[in-house]
């Protein structure tokens, strides 16, 4: 069954048709197919409704042992393990309750494996290549980096899953987006796919399981994979991934839950066979030339309203425009690098791994936050923190002024005390950059960890190039 | 589910492109932990800013939004439809929809319908000219109409009986627990399980 080579004669397939037809449990004509879930993550703030229907119906989850939760959106990230209001607790001890009831382990507060979902279980080696993942997120596609078929779902579909551990989907067109050439110095993965959104907008990949491919992916470390493929539902696409291959493996091997021994063998033959046919037909393809790449910033209220630092907060062109440059107090024509911040977030499930960490702390290193700037940051997971502070990073950011927190998704949505204050303006290495996402009147700008590292220090956006 | 099959009434044009989810729910009601109750949140921080489209009294009991392209883009909260149907909307008619958004409007029994942009333009001149014009949008017939107009729509048809029928889809899934149970037994040994 999880073999893919394609058999001789039939027309190529893509990465994604092949893990898809891997997964099929059931077709029909006239319904969607019947896909195989091989892991479910759950966390506390999509899932209480879903439980409570099982509870109802009388169901229960049919495969606990599949089946991981954390807490991670509502969590506090200092002041101990108590969240500051009723609600978030009520929903945390919730889903305590409903994994004991259910046999569904789970990492909470406090727990030495807690962190957002999207950072644990690639760390775990839970996520492997061949494998469909899904959970109550939208960026699941994040775990597509090991070259596994991974989407977000509703609350609904979440109970479908816990109940029956399939999904009923409908099958979806293929993209490739094609990197060529070779990242320069200061720009990372964040402008790989910032630059890719700001070509194709927020809605292009509709539709669509995009596969990330050519030279400038594979020199990606599994980290900038994961943000390439954690961004693929902010233009719009279902699921986003890369074929594995030796920096996947090597990542994985030793992993708690990776294969052992001759288990690894055989998994690492079957993996060596997940790769696009080289006759496989994409619906299209877009292609960028990673040396031309310049990091980027967002200017708007959406992460298609991105450009270069070295460029200047552009004309409207649509009623969409004027409303986010009205929203984010901006002026065409203004320089982005003119920009002031107030405040500085590193963190969140696109940026906030060990890798992250360290390139922020390079550019900060010897630094000071700037007086008009708070800055923090966010490890993605108890382990990143536990794996920052033995190469002593945190003593690096504590040094320059940054909060050094505790792991959860923070202020990337804002669910926890962690937000910003109406007009706030925030450089901030998450996702996405919506009005009111990291606070109500908050202002968001998304650029990579090394660029939100110089906005700290500089206390305006800046050009990570120039400091280093 | 309750089945649905039309949806009349009268429209509220929400004339913007790109309406993630996070606008349409902000996340600090995702903290609930009920399926109800929504719709007082609905748009909160675009309400709380006044002058907005969907307080207008005359506005006031439309069940169908005619609204931009890409609606319901972002974050997999189910709790945006749900808010949109607590608040009262019992259909969507856009030029398209995000992809999550999509599933949880049939999974919540929101008729969400894509019709070109050309007649989404028609149906948001038609109501800012007269707030009390009528619509129908009948999934049956696959159509919406109105005096002197009517546009077919596409649908997918699985989601289609499922809405029709009233159907719990995970009692669909349940039927073939002989086919999950056997795609079971031939999976990987090495696959992961959580401890």
């Amino acid at each position: 069954m999880l073999s893919f080579p394609s058999p001789p004669g039939k027309a190529g397939r893509t990465l994604a048709q092949k893990l898809w037809d891997a997964h099929v449990v059931r077709t029909a004509p006239g319904e969607p197919d019947l896909l195989y879930v091989d892991l479910h993550l759950v966390h506390e703030v999509t899932s209480p409704q879903a439980f409570e229907g099982l509870r109802l119906s009388g169901r229960h989850v049919r495969r606990p042992d599949l089946t991981l939760a954390t807490m991670d959106h509502n969590v506090p990230t200092q002041g101990g393990l108590r969240a500051a209001d009723e609600l978030s607790r009520r929903q945390m001890e919730l889903l305590a309750e409903n994994c004991r009831r259910e046999g569904i382990p789970l990492y909470q507060i406090g727990s030495r494996r807690q962190g957002i979902v999207h950072v644990i279980g690639p760390e775990l080696g839970l996520t492997q290549p061949g494998m469909v993942i899904v959970c109550g997120d939208s960026h699941t596609s994040t775990h597509g980096a090991f070259g596994a078929l991974a989407f977000g779902i509703g609350t609904s579909e979440v109970e479908l899953v816990l109940a029956t551990q399939c999904l009923p989907q409908k099958r979806l067109g293929d993209l490739a987006v094609t990197v060529s050439g070779e990242l320069p110095l200061g720009v990372t993965a964040k402008d790989i796919v910032l630059g890719l959104i700001g070509r194709t907008g927020i809605s292009q990949g509709q539709g669509h399981l995009v596969e990330y491919r050519g030279s400038a992916i594979r020199a990606l470390s599994m980290e900038g994979r994961m943000t390439v493929c954690n961004m693929s539902i902010e233009w719009g696409a279902k699921a986003g991934m890369v074929a594995p291959d030796d920096t996947t493996f090597s990542y994985l091997h030793g992993r708690p839950s990776a294969p052992k021994g001759a288990a690894w063998e055989a998994a690492l033959d079957s993996w060596r066979s997940l790769s696009s046919d080289e006759d496989a037909s994409f619906d299209g393809e877009i292609s960028i030339d990673a040396s031309h790449l310049e990091p980027h910033v967002t200017w708007g209220t959406n992460p298609g309203q991105v450009a270069p630092v070295t460029g200047r907060v552009p004309e409207p062109r649509s009623e969409t425009d004027e409303r986010a440059l009205r929203y984010m107090d901006l002026r065409p024509g203004t320089a982005l690098a003119d920009i002031a911040i107030d405040r500085v977030f590193i963190g969140s499930c696109t940026n906030a791994r060990i890798e992250d960490l360290r390139a922020a702390a390079h550019v900060i290193a010897g630094r000071h936050v700037h007086p008009k700037v708070r800055a923090m940051v966010v490890p993605g997971s108890t382990s990143v923190k536990r794996a920052a502070e033995d190469e002593g990073l945190d003593l690096v950011f504590k040094a320059a002024g940054f909060e050094w927190r505790s792991a959860g998704c923070s202020m990337c949505l804002g669910m926890n005390p962690d937000i910003l204050a109406p007009g706030e303006r925030c450089a901030s290495t998450s996702n996405r950059n919506f009005e009111g996402r990291q606070g109500s009147g908050g202002r968001t700008h998304l650029m990579s960890p090394p660029m939100a590292a110089a906005a700290a220090v500089t206390g305006h956006v800046v050009d990570v190039r120039e400091l280093l | 589910m309750e089945p649905v099959s039309r949806v009349s009434g009268r429209m509220a044009p929400l004339d913007r492109a790109d309406v993630d989810t996070d606008q349409i729910i902000p996340k600090q009601f995702l903290k609930r932990i009920e399926r109800t109750g929504y719709g007082p949140f609905l748009f909160f921080d675009w309400r709380a800013g006044g002058d907005f489209v969907l307080d207008k009294p005359e506005h006031a009991g439309a069940s169908v939004l005619v609204t931009g392209t890409n609606f319901g883009c972002g974050s997999s909260r189910e709790h945006a439809p749900w808010a949109l149907h607590d608040f009262g909307f019992k259909a969507i008619i856009a030029p398209s929809f995000a992809d999550i958004f999509l599933a949880n409007c049939y999974k919540t029994g929101l008729l969400a319908v894509t019709l070109p942009e050309r007649q989404v333009r028609h149906l948001m001149d038609l109501v800012s000219e007269d707030p009390t014009v009528q619509v129908t949008v009948d999934l049956v017939k696959q159509e919406v109409r109105g005096e002197g107009f009517s546009y077919r729509f596409e649908f997918d048809s699985f989601a289609r009986d499922c809405l029709l029928g009233g159907l719990d889809e995970i009692a669909l899934v349940e039927r073939h627990t002989a086919e999950i149970g056997a795609f079971e037994s031939r999976r990987q040994e090495w696959l992961p399980a959580v401890k």
